[in-house]
């Protein structure tokens, strides 16, 4: 089956993708490897996307992309993409058990994985006090003392968020102050169950055979060492592009983010990405249905020209 | 056995379906809110299908059974859990492959 456009994660821009190509008459199929929505999913409230005055969760915003997407004719299918190889100017995608796609076009929009800390017991305890999503894992903390490690905008959001369950939130960074919005940061100073922890970084998770007992943490200052007794850490460190199942296929950058030009154009012809997953100043939602957009178009361009 | 998934709430049903059962039981504890737990679902019910008759899959509402989520300490979802003749043999906490939970059950069957 040769599609005109495979679009390869279902997160904002990969859905915005999906809807342009489909309205524009292109055959267009999405692969997922998990959750339609991509990141979005994990954030409990989006105040910052313009349309919804009173802000909107981030399962919903997802699910609207995809109805929408889907009702001008975008077929979306779970599976893990393994491998892309290029015959001529046909692109070979190749899934988990040997399936396969073939497409005129390719658009890469497979988004970011939040950091790992890489410090003792992050693994041992992840899913028992360990956690990197604050919407999936807040409601089990009721009463607990939980640490947010991070100091940009998820990391301040969730911990405002985790102060629904939570009797107390730390939060752990290793500046004196916070990158996040200036709003939610005046949101985090205001809100009395939040407590901070400047210039630290953790070094050790611990805990017994129920789960997370204490993070333990240094001064980057002063290299004093101490611990906070926790039941939960929630780590909101940065992204890591998901580019590894590319295997030199494009360019990217010194950080892995792949780099295209201003219509998303990588230097591979008809291979394009968008989103998180670009080399890029802003990653945010509102970045990245602009530049699907701009994919889906520039990919249709692409596809008149030499098809 | 049926090649379904069965819905567990209370401890009397989970008693009878999970704790008192000579087969290999894979219980999903799980939340209507939970993305991931979405992802999973389908293929909780595609092993129940495949494993029909050999092992037991069942599903646990942490909001609905809060006191079976802090039995098992849950503290993420999905987490599923083994169990066989009333023992707790291993856990999975998070959405993972279908091979990955495969193997997870042929190593425990």
């Amino acid at each position: 089956m040769l599609y005109d456009v495979v679009i390869i994660g279902g997160g904002p821009a990969g859905l915005t993708a999906g809807l342009y190509a489909a309205r524009g008459r292109l055959k267009s199929l999405l692969i997922e490897k998990a959750l339609t929505g991509g990141l979005v999913t994990t954030t409990e409230w989006v105040e910052n996307y313009p349309g919804f005055e009173e802000g909107v969760t981030g399962a919903e915003l997802a699910q609207k992309m995809e109805k929408q997407a889907v009702r001008f004719g975008l077929e979306i299918i779970q599976g893990t993409v393994v491998d892309i190889s290029l015959n001529g100017n046909i692109k070979k995608i190749t899934l988990e058990a040997d399936k396969f796609y073939e497409a005129k076009s390719i658009i890469l929009t497979t988004g970011a994985h939040p950091r790992l800390l890489k410090i003792e017991g992050e693994n041992e305890f992840r899913g028992k006090g360990v956690s990197y999503c604050a919407t999936c894992d807040g409601a089990f903390y009721k009463g607990s003392n939980i640490a947010v490690v991070g100091g940009g905008d998820s990391a301040v959001q969730e911990a405002i968020f985790l102060t629904k369950f939570a009797e107390t939130v730390y939060i752990i960074h290793r500046r004196e102050q916070l990158r996040a919005e200036k709003i939610l940061q005046e949101r985090a100073h205001a809100n009395p169950k939040i407590k901070f922890i400047w210039n630290s970084v953790p070094e050790r998770i611990t805990g017994d055979n129920i789960g997370v007992n204490a993070l333990h943490l240094r001064d980057v200052k002063t290299g004093e060492k101490s611990s906070i007794n926790v039941q939960g850490v929630f780590i909101y460190i940065g992204y890591n592009p998901n580019t590894e199942f590319l295997k030199g296929l494009v360019p990217l950058n010194g950080s892995n983010y792949i780099i295209t030009d201003e219509n998303m154009h990588t230097s591979v012809p008809g291979i394009f990405a968008a989103g998180d997953v670009r080399s890029k100043p802003l990653k945010q939602i509102a970045t990245a249905v602009g530049d699907g957009a701009t994919a889906a178009m520039a990919a249709e361009k692409y596809i008149e020209e030499n098809f | 056995m049926s090649g379904a998934v069965t819905s567990v709430t209370g401890d009397a049903s989970f008693n009878q379906t999970v704790l008192q059962s000579t087969n290999l039981v894979m219980v999903d504890f799980w939340a209507t809110w939970c993305g991931p737990c979405k992802i999973i679902a389908p293929v909780v019910e595609e092993l129940a299908k495949e494993y029909a008759g050999r092992v037991i899959f069942a599903k646990v509402n942490t909001d609905e059974n809060p006191d079976l989520a802090s039995r098992y300490n849950i503290r993420g979802i999905p987490t599923l859990i083994f169990f066989k003749n009333g023992k707790m043999l291993d856990q999975v906490v998070g959405a993972v492959p279908k091979a990955q939970l495969k193997s997870k059950i042929e190593s425990l069957i």
